[in-house]
């Protein structure tokens, strides 16, 4: 019998520490994969961040180096400015990027930085047990906004794709999910294109991808599923926002 | 080697490039400009790169990149500048990830004002950041000093994988002095930790966080050892122990104007000598407290309300009452007459 299904090379067999429904497993999984599409094994340096995605380490197979909260893509900076023959890649959550890191991420994109930025979006602080992120969706509760995020106080959430590919410095910019397989399937592509801007020397790759937290959501995984499609979505749009079609 | 005239600021960041520093990352702030400005116009003749980050604390964070990857690299600021780098000094040492910070300290506190001032010595020497670490510090009181202590920054830091800072202030980056260059003559050590892709090797991993049990503690005990180990790097210039009845200790561009204090007291026959910690950290307690079975009396001398101080205290143990202080907060610098003026008054109440 042919095999047509396998776990990458560079993704460890270990069980994932994720809550069930958690959409970082699957992609730590399409990361892994482009790893190995790209042969990138041996000369990969990723950057860990912090939260829920700290422990990037126990999973992919690759020299890893952790950075303080916020600071993953000036830590890329420096290792890709070091070693510009390796390639060199984040993975942030919405907490670590879109809030603490918000200078470091415009500015390491502006500048041009040849690495691949992963961006998981869950519209929530994870580890650090569900406050709300600047991500968070109006009227959504979170243990910081228990009677749900009022714009009026807490401003609106922030579209970090759009953002940024509004930028000189970037080359490729997109949004993805993983709610679906159709949006996998399209997600892993983005993935793909972010990481060929870096092996082919062209620039900035970025891709943010929507998630599922039912843990701080409070949601059964089918529920949270259906909160990306229905909630999510329409307010962060799916698609390429620069270099590419839509 | 040649002769050149110079500012200390410059001389650090020629250290820096003979040492073999390729990567500057940093932000301006006064004082300590011409160290980014001498490294952006030299560092690219040399293969090197020069970025001017978004701020202090993405400048951290990529010399931590970069060192990561074993390449030796620099980052300087001065006083406001550093308080944005402790967080990532404090991962640097977590990680033991090694780099060189320059601090060409100003007054504070907040923003201040550009005028020297010795008010960093806690943040330096107590760690600065959050969690039990220590990083090695060294003090330059002279633009040669500074020019040969920055290439041993370098070396210090790759021995003890560990970030080392050079703690000068405005006095020393902006004064103008002959400095004599020399070649490099260490060698940087076969780097086995290093990230450089997992070809042909196990990968590696570069972090700080401990989770499970007992494992942070051991960590913890381990730098613990390496901060011991330290102490082998105890550098310090005494003058005139002999016979003094008084050591006065001052550390830093503030020690040259001390030094002519302490000659203008010896023309007058006090019976004074001279301790200059060269290494902040670890401090040379030993030493101090051999001297004071010999010397009863001491007295520091510091551009502050008293820090440094503390230490020489803590060295003389039960003798600590006779420890006198002059401090001079920021604003303005003490001239000779005036520091010989107030160890003279030392003198007289405690021996003659």
């Amino acid at each position: 019998m042919e095999q047509v299904f396998s776990r990458p090379q560079s993704l460890i067999d270990v069980p994932f520490h994720f809550c069930p429904g958690c959409h970082h497993g699957i992609i730590h999984r399409l990361t892994a994969e482009c790893i190995d599409r790209y042969a990138l094994q041996e000369t990969s340096i990723a950057v860990a961040s912090v939260g829920c995605s700290v422990f990037l380490y126990d999973y992919l197979d690759v020299d890893v180096l952790e950075a303080p909260h916020g600071r993953a893509a000036a830590v890329a900076t420096g290792v890709k400015r070091a070693r510009p023959d390796r390639f060199v890649f984040t993975y942030q959550g919405d907490g670590d990027l879109a809030a603490i890191g918000t200078a470091e991420i415009i500015h390491a994109a502006n500048r041009g930085d040849r690495i691949t930025v992963i961006f998981v979006n869950n519209t929530v602080f994870g580890m650090t047990g569900g406050q709300m992120a600047p991500t968070t969706m109006p009227g959504q509760e979170t243990t910081t906004t228990p009677f749900g995020r009022d714009p009026a106080v807490n401003g609106f959430p922030i579209r970090m794709a759009e953002l940024l590919g509004g930028l000189t410095g970037t080359t490729f910019v997109a949004r993805g999910a993983v709610d679906t397989p159709k949006n996998l399937v399209k997600t892993r592509k983005y993935m793909q294109r972010a990481f060929e801007v870096q092996t082919t020397g062209e620039g900035f790759g970025f891709v943010e991808i929507l998630s599922a937290c039912p843990t701080n959501w409070k949601m059964s995984p089918e529920r949270a599923n259906k909160r990306v499609k229905e909630e999510m979505i329409p307010y962060f749009p799916l698609g390429i926002f620069k270099g590419g079609d839509a | 080697m040649e002769t050149l005239f110079v500012k200390g600021n410059e001389a650090i960041a020629m250290g820096a490039i003979e040492a073999g520093c390729r990567f500057y990352f940093g932000y301006p702030i006064t004082p300590q400009n011409d160290i980014p400005e001498y490294m952006s116009k030299h560092l690219p003749a040399v293969g090197g790169t020069f970025i001017q980050a978004e701020s202090e604390i993405a400048s951290i964070n990529m010399l931590l990149g970069a060192s990561a990857t074993g390449a030796r690299a620099m980052t300087s600021s001065s006083s406001p500048g550093i308080s944005l780098k402790q967080e990532g000094i404090s991962y640097l040492c977590g990680s033991q990830i090694p780099g060189v910070i320059v601090n060409m300290s100003r007054s504070g506190p907040g923003l201040g004002g550009i005028s020297p001032s010795q008010g960093d010595y806690f943040q330096a020497t107590r760690g600065g950041g959050h969690g039990d670490y220590r990083t090695i510090v060294l003090a330059p009181s002279s633009v040669q000093e500074a020019y040969d202590l920055t290439m041993r920054a370098f070396d210090l830091a790759d021995k003890y994988r560990n970030p080392v800072l050079i703690l000068g202030d405005a006095l020393l980056g902006q004064i103008k002095e002959p400095l004599k260059t020399r070649p490099y003559r260490g060698t940087p050590p076969e780097k086995d930790w290093i990230l450089t892709g997992a070809s042909g090797r196990p990968r590696r991993i570069l972090k700080s966080l401990y989770l499970s049990e007992g494992e942070l503690t051991d960590h913890n005990w381990f730098l613990y050892r390496k901060y011991q180990q330290m102490k082998r790097e105890i550098r310090f210039e005494t003058q005139n122990l002999d016979d003094a009845k008084l050591l006065v200790v001052a550390f830093g561009s503030l020690a040259r104007i001390v030094k002519s204090a302490v000659g203008m007291a010896r023309e007058k026959g006090m019976l004074i000598g001279l301790l200059r910690p060269i290494t902040l950290y670890p401090f040379p307690y030993a030493a101090l407290e051999k001297i004071s079975r010999k010397i009863r009396n001491f007295m520091a001398v510091e551009l502050s309300t008293g820090q440094m101080v503390e230490d020489v205290k803590l060295a003389v143990g039960h003798k600590k009452n006779q420890v006198d202080f002059y401090g001079r907060p920021p604003g303005s610098i003490p001239s000779p007459d005036e520091i010989f003026h107030e160890i003279a008054k030392v003198y007289k109440k405690r021996i003659a």
